[in-house]
């Protein structure tokens, strides 16, 4: 099959290394003339990374990548281009300002005497937008047009320079129903004229809707390439969350769902654009997981919940007590603790000390004018470093220095230092290895032990399965479903996502 | 002792620095040390350098901190100007002079709080932010002078900038007393882990529960401040406002100031002592240059000159090359284990 004719683009066992991660490891892929291919995975999956290295934007370090039969060893991405391959990126990176002509033709305008032919590029502009059938006035600002019409123009430009493979790379995050479709029959067009086309998207529905195989990577592994027709649902999820998952039973808890009375009660809490209504009830000593697929809603919830994003509907009660969350600092008052998913950005303060990094949420809530003395701070992150197994040579080490697991534990420490009521980790296992990994869940398990409520959001379903109490599944920014007790498998997690999926579909 | 110890060796390069350029003037100009004293007070080379650069020092004092949170503050010149123009017209008015002190450094404040207020709520980059009072400053202080050149004779308000206190010329104690006085406020308290907590990471230090914009607003209030007295020195000194001339171009030294003092424009990690150090070390290389005799034309390229040469030292690139030579064996390993 690799070597079938029809194949236009073929990578074999492409291995990408970055220092301290394989960011793919021996991936096949191929694409077929006329076809639309998507390829799927949660983050860090090894999506971008196998793009990047089909396009010239990253060299890989071994494997083979072939064009209609012939080795290819694209240098960068206009190598990749004059070659036959073109990218169109989530983001469009056209430039706004100029017009939608010199956009299409940049940098090989049509000239004569050195002197660029306005009207005849925009001739030719007006003719190749006319064969997508958008009739736009091609002189005005690209700026001036919507996102879906930006992206039309993007991948005008793409096939008119390229014109062999064409990639996609989450072209419908932002466009509205009706854009999408737009943008699926100029898709589909394209495919009838054979081009090969990859498409990056979390929306399943638009997977079946569009696509024609589906190649699934997880952890920089090829987990299969399956055709589309022949891939129920609830497989694919599958296949992106875990091919190895094992149906986890639940051992019962002692702080199961019956434990305390709630502790925290979240009525209909929501906001408009980011996260639709949900009710939460968090009760002490217990862990709340939450699932779902990437852009779900996981994070928005998150955020929320802490104080991030302004809630604009719903209350929030602690204790029976309605609380103030309306901002992290409001929050942190509460007694409320926030890991974040992204810890580079969101998280550690990288050029300050690990000391530092783990003295500075109980600073901020003490105030500026009542330090905590060298003694006192050293105190504190000696405590931590040991207590977290926090592996640094020295506490006044940079923590930017340290491994991925430990900036995650030094954080953890800087929230457990204040002593805190109510955690929400986002993501806490991920980019980490595994024997971090494992510490981390017997912390959560030893913090839930202690009477701390958490509230815990993660894409490793045997994870949450492991420590959750109850769990909720997220989809499309809505709370969709609730396991409780022995419900508590991956499978009914599996089943969840998937379900309501179809439901969608079918509405 | 420990952090005596490491704020020694924070310092050392930029002592090193002031150390050469007053041996260097020390050889064109054998008469730079000498010091005498006349009618109770210190004369001298010396005592000039650490008078004429007063403003530049405390400017330096209020740019580290703006610059610690990753910021800029180029309205500092004009701000001095404007605390100027609102001195001299309040002393003009017949004002008593604490009056007249309250209502300038009040103007430097307010000027601080402004800049504060677009970078730190209306989100807008600091080096736009600052430029609009930059620019609009020097208007400002026309306005309150009349396009005058405001002149005053209050003995109070002139003592400021050409009095005496235990031999020392007042704008001498002035820097001296608010640039430790702030830096041990800064050190002492929990401000300088929070001003490089937000320099470094400003979204997590928010998420950390650090009162972000109530900071960044402090950080250009202190700003404004140090403008105020900077001005107010420079006004008194010369016995009137000029709207148009003073504070000119100051904010580029005390930002200079900063970075040789070795605090970095990427905010964070930040010494108000080693930009008060830098501070000195660009009025001696102005003062060395005119005691050497050089033609005037010469100075700025001289002295730019230096500056790059006192820059590259410091580079993080020339820190590694110099360990490659002092610990030859040690480098090698180092790079072996990279290309591994």
């Amino acid at each position: 099959m690799q070597n079938s004719p029809n194949n236009i683009l073929v990578a074999s066992g492409v291995v990408k290394t970055f220092p301290g991660a394989i960011a793919l490891n021996a991936v096949d892929f191929s694409l077929r003339r006329g076809e639309v291919h998507a390829l799927l995975g949660e983050n860090g999956a090894g999506k971008s990374t196998l793009i990047k290295c089909m396009t010239g934007a990253y060299r890989k370090d071994s494997g083979g990548l072939a064009l209609d039969g012939v080795e290819i060893d694209p240098r960068d991405t206009l190598d990749a281009q004059k070659l036959g391959i073109g990218t169109v990126y989530q983001e469009v990176n056209l430039l706004g300002n100029l017009s939608v002509a010199e956009n299409i033709f940049l940098g090989r305008q049509p000239r004569r005497f050195g002197l660029i032919q306005t009207a005849e590029m925009n001739r030719r502009a007006s003719a190749l937008l006319d064969q997508y059938g958008i009739h736009i006035n091609v002189a005005s600002a690209l700026e001036s047009y919507s996102v879906a019409i930006q992206q039309v123009v993007a991948i005008a430009r793409a096939v008119d320079l390229s014109g062999k493979v064409l990639i996609l790379d989450e072209p419908t995050a932002s466009l509205d129903a009706q854009e999408v479709e737009m943008l699926f029959r100029i898709v589909r067009g394209l495919k009838e004229k054979g081009l090969g086309i990859v498409f990056i998207t979390h929306f399943l529905e638009q997977v079946y809707d569009l696509s024609d195989r589906i190649t699934v990577l997880r952890n920089g592994r090829l987990v299969g390439t399956r055709d589309t027709v022949s891939l129920p649902r609830r497989e694919l999820v599958t296949m992106m969350l875990g091919h190895e998952l094992l149906a986890v039973e639940k051992e019962p808890r002692q702080t199961g769902s019956e434990a305390g009375p709630v502790r925290f009660r979240f009525s209909n809490y929501g906001k408009a654009g980011s996260i639709k209504p949900f009710d939460l009830e968090v009760r002490k000593g217990e862990v709340v997981g939450i699932a779902g697929l990437l852009g779900s809603g996981r994070t928005e919830t998150a955020e929320l919940l802490f104080g991030i994003e302004k809630a604009d509907s719903g209350t929030a009660e602690i204790a029976g007590v309605p609380a103030n969350l309306s901002s992290p600092r409001a929050a942190i008052a509460n007694r409320f603790g926030f890991c974040p998913e992204d810890r580079k950005t969101d998280g550690i303060i990288g050029d300050l000390s690990v000391r530092e990094n783990i003295a500075l949420a109980l600073q901020a809530r003490q105030g500026w004018a009542r330090p905590l003395s060298q003694a006192e701070q050293v105190a504190l992150a000696d405590h931590y470093i040991k207590a977290l197994d926090i592996r640094t040579s020295d506490r006044e080490k940079p923590i930017r220095l340290l491994s991925g697991g430990n900036q995650q534990k030094a954080i953890l420490a800087r929230w457990l230092a204040t002593n805190p009521e109510f955690l929400i980790l986002d993501e806490p296992t991920r980019g980490i290895d595994v024997g971090a990994h494992a510490e981390i869940i017997r912390l959560i398990e030893d913090l839930c032990a202690k009477g701390l409520s958490l509230v815990v959001i993660s894409s490793e379903l045997e994870e949450l399965v492991a420590y959750s109490s109850r769990i909720l599944v997220l989809r499309d920014r809505a709370h969709v479903a609730e396991l409780n007790g022995a419900e508590i498998t991956t499978d009914n997690i599996v089943n969840a996502i998937a379900a309501s999926s179809v439901n969608k579909g079918a509405a | 002792m420990d952090s005596a110890k490491r704020l020694g060796r924070r310092l050392l390069p930029q002592f090193i620095a002031l150390a050469l350029i007053l041996m260097l003037i020390w050889m064109v100009f054998p008469a730079f040390f000498s010091l005498a004293i006349q009618n109770g007070r210190l004369y001298g080379s010396l005592i000039d350098v650490l008078n004429r650069g007063a403003p530049v020092a405390l400017l330096a004092v209020g740019m580290t901190v703006v610059i610690a949170t990753k910021g800029i503050d180029l309205s500092v010149g004009a701000v001095m100007a404007i605390c100027g123009a609102v001195a001299a017209a309040s002393s003009v008015r017949g004002d008593p002079l604490v009056l007249t002190l309250v209502l300038a450094i009040g103007t430097g404040l307010l000027c601080g709080l402004w800049n504060g207020f677009l970078v730190s709520v209306l989100n807008i980059q600091p080096i736009i932010a600052t430029l609009v009072l930059m620019v609009a400053g020097r208007g400002i202080a026309q306005l309150v002078t009349e396009g005058a050149i405001l002149t005053f004779n209050d003995p109070g308000l002139i003592f400021i900038g050409s009095g005496a206190f235990a031999a020392l010329p007042m704008p001498v104690i002035i820097w001296f007393v608010f640039g430790i006085a702030v830096a041990v406020l800064v050190r002492r308290t929990a401000l300088s882990l929070l001003i490089e907590s937000i320099g470094i990471n400003r979204r997590a230090s928010t998420l950390s529960g650090i009162r972000t914009p109530v900071l960044l607003m402090a950080a250009y209030m202190l700003s404004g401040l140090c403008a105020a007295l900077a001005g107010l020195i420079v006004t008194a000194d010369i016995r009137g406002a000029d709207a148009n001339n003073a504070g000119l171009w100051l904010e580029l030294d005390a930002i200079l100031a900063v970075v040789v003092g070795g605090t970095s424009l990427l905010g964070g990690r930040f010494s108000i002592i080693a930009s008060l150090v830098g501070a000195m070390i660009i009025q001696a290389v102005n003062t060395g240059i005119l005691l050497s005799g050089f033609p005037p034309e010469f100075n700025l390229i001289i002295k730019a000159a230096i500056i790059v040469i006192i820059l590259v030292i410091q580079s993080p690139k020339i820190e590694t090359a110099m360990t490659f030579f002092t610990a030859r064996t040690k480098g090698v390993d180092k790079a072996e284990q990279q290309t591994r």
